[in-house]
């Protein structure tokens, strides 16, 4: 009885995550156009975007974005925190602050701000603009996620590198890194996903003509919803699905 | 005569306000087992850390093999350590462990793989090449962090409380291992403990250490029996310290009972300090020694019987084999060979300017 329970419980947390999902997944293979009714599958609505030259686009600037962003945030990130790990403690409780305050600053004062600042020192906005906003609205998060991991690390290990006649970036990559990398994957995971959900942001640093997934379906919702977003949106699920898994599957694999 | 291998030249080294080390002064000779012993937070390991580099003095040299090196980073000294906390590599094997510094100084394969076998042989652990750090006990995991330093040839190797976290069995078993290890390999020891036991078995040299300054130095029996000062005769062993006046010279009063000793040269009426180990008072019927007292306490711990004897005004520790009970009234008698005076110590400042000459 209480298993049952239990089960049912389980099934309803699931079904409330999981159906909305799986409802669009579903109408994406829908023959026709309507929202409610089943009229058989196809793969139409899927061909129609990828010969949407509009929407591949928008996948490509999605993920090449995201990646680019995620990769250098995740490396400024990590020298960030070597060198916040070697101040004294005042400074790292500074650093620590002065770094919580974008992530707790809202979307859209970013995305403003960043925008004012680049048309103030005459950059226009394009493809650039959008990738070092990303890289820049990433970056907190990925030192948010090593600096924990950095403080559980004892520093002997380090020093017994050095003491076995390492050089220090030697010791680093040998020694230091393998005992960082839980925390460097998930930095660069969560940089990789902010950057891909991201709207406003975009929204306000993108120049004429340039679209993320985010950008194009806001414009093209105003006109009207065609299932063609649906299988686009199926298609990002289901990357940011396989990238997060092999990500997964790597890291634990090199923990083991 | 011994070779000097490394000179600590008035050293000094402060963290913010607080003075760890004062005008260190300390030379150890080659294939020398020295130990500084001292209580926690004394300074052993900051002086360990700046023979290996990973502390830099606010003043005085580090000479090592006539050369100084006080500036010369870890990776660059010919000196290697074992951790307190051993700081073995987590996400390596215990062979690549053993084989970083080998590795680090562009060795052969075929060499590192002898090294390897080698030292695990001398440290017991044959056959151990591919298993993980974490499935190790504690003691295991000791004698790889001994492995690793020692496959590296180094003239020194430093050791800062490497048995601290093994229990006492286990320990002594370590303690002889590693004085096996020494006499192999023929390298210096420096070796850091707050255990006095270990230290006397041990060492060659002990150095007792407080507030950064070197109390006293020498042989394990000259600190033992000839301790310096009351810090010195305190930390090492039981004792018991009690005022006294040294009447004249080979004659001293404690607790208005005349002694015979064989210090001289502490003037006449001076008021000194007298050290006496528990195990140098004899006791015997009431009327037949110099001093008599009443039992107050006794407990067998093992080896003898621990008494605590009243006599005089004061509570005397005495160890011996023939057990008194308590109640019973006693006397005692203290071999003049066993009493050790020591000068009283002067005001702080003033016992530091006295150590120095
Ligand atoms: N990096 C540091 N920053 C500030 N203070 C320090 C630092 N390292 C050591 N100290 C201080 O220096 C003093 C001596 O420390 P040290 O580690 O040398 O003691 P120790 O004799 O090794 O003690 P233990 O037996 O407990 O290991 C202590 O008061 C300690 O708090
Ligand atoms: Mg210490």
């Amino acid at each position: 009885m209480r298993k049952g329970l239990k089960g049912i419980y389980i099934g309803l947390v699931l079904l409330f995550l999981y159906l909305p999902i799986g409802t669009l997944m579903v109408l994406s293979f829908n023959e026709g156009r309507s929202m409610a009714a089943w009229t058989g599958f196809s793969l139409h609505w899927y061909e129609e975007m990828f010969k949407s030259r509009m929407i591949v686009d928008a996948l490509y600037n999605t993920f090449m974005i995201a990646i680019t962003a995620a990769v250098v945030a995740t490396i400024i990130g990590l020298l960030a925190c070597i060198g916040i790990q070697a101040m004294s403690n005042r400074s790292k409780n500074i650093m620590l602050g002065l770094n919580n305050i974008p992530l707790l600053n809202a979307d859209i004062v970013i995305g403003i701000s960043l925008m004012l600042t680049f048309l103030m020192f005459g950059i226009s906005l394009k493809y650039e603009t959008v990738l070092f906003s990303h890289i820049t609205f990433c970056i907190p998060y990925v030192i948010l996620s090593i600096l924990p991991k950095y403080r559980q690390l004892s520093s002997s290990t380090y020093e017994a590198a050095l003491d076995l006649g390492a050089s220090k970036p030697y010791a680093f990559f040998k020694v230091m890194l393998p005992d960082l990398m839980p925390g460097v994957v998930s930095g660069f995971l969560l940089a990789f996903t902010m950057s891909v959900d991201d709207f406003v942001v975009t929204h306000f640093t993108r120049g004429a003509g340039i679209n993320t997934i985010s950008t194009l379906i806001y414009s093209q919702v105003k006109v009207g919803v065609r299932p063609t977003l649906y299988a686009l949106s199926t298609v990002i699920f289901v990357l940011v699905l396989i990238i997060l898994v092999t990500a997964n599957i790597i890291s634990n694999r090199k923990n083991r | 005569m011994a070779k000097e291998l490394i000179r600590l030249e008035n050293i000094s080294k402060a963290f913010g306000d607080n003075l760890v080390l004062d005008n260190f002064n300390l030379t150890v000779n080659e294939n020398e087992f020295i130990t500084l012993l001292g209580p926690s937070g004394c300074g052993k390991t900051t002086t360990l850390r700046i023979v290996g580099g990973f502390e830099t003095p606010d003043s005085g040299k580090v000479i090592f093999e006539g050369r100084d090196i006080t500036q010369v980073p870890p990776n660059k000294r010919h000196i290697n350590t074992v951790f307190q906390k051993y700081a073995l590599f987590p996400h390596m094997s215990i062979e690549e462990n053993i084989a970083f510094g080998l590795k680090v100084s562009k060795k052969s394969d075929a060499y590192i793989k002898d090294k390897v076998k080698y030292a695990l042989k001398l440290v017991n652990l044959e056959g151990y090449e591919k298993r993980k750090i974490d499935s190790l006990s504690g003691g295991q995991q000791q004698r790889i962090a001994m492995a690793r330093a020692i496959v590296n040839e180094p003239k020194v190797l430093l050791l800062d409380e490497p048995l601290g976290a093994l229990d006492l069995k286990l320990r002594q078993e370590m303690q002889y291992e590693l004085i096996r290890l020494k006499n192999e390999l023929g390298i210096t020891f420096i070796y850091v403990t707050h255990d006095q036991e270990e230290a006397l078995t041990m060492s060659d040299k002990v150095v007792v250490m407080n507030d950064g300054r070197i109390q006293q130095m020498g042989s394990p029996e000259e600190i033992y029996n000839e301790p310096e000062n009351a810090f010195v005769a305190d930390f090492i062993g039981d004792s018991n310290i009690v005022d006294g006046i040294m009447v004249q010279d080979r004659v001293v009063k404690i607790c208005g009972t005349i002694f015979d000793c064989v210090d001289e040269g502490f003037g006449k009426n001076k008021p000194v300090d007298v050290v006496i180990r528990p195990e140098d008072i004899i006791l015997s019927k009431p009327g037949k020694g110099i001093m008599d007292g009443e039992v107050i306490h006794n407990v067998f711990i093992g080896v003898h019987y621990e008494m605590e004897v009243l006599a005089g005004g004061f509570e005397w520790l005495v160890q011996s084999t023939k057990s008194f009970p308590v109640g019973s009234k006693v006397s005692m008698r203290v071999d003049p060979d066993n009493i050790q005076i020591m000068h009283k110590p002067k005001s702080h400042d003033e016992e530091a300017i006295a150590l120095d000459v």
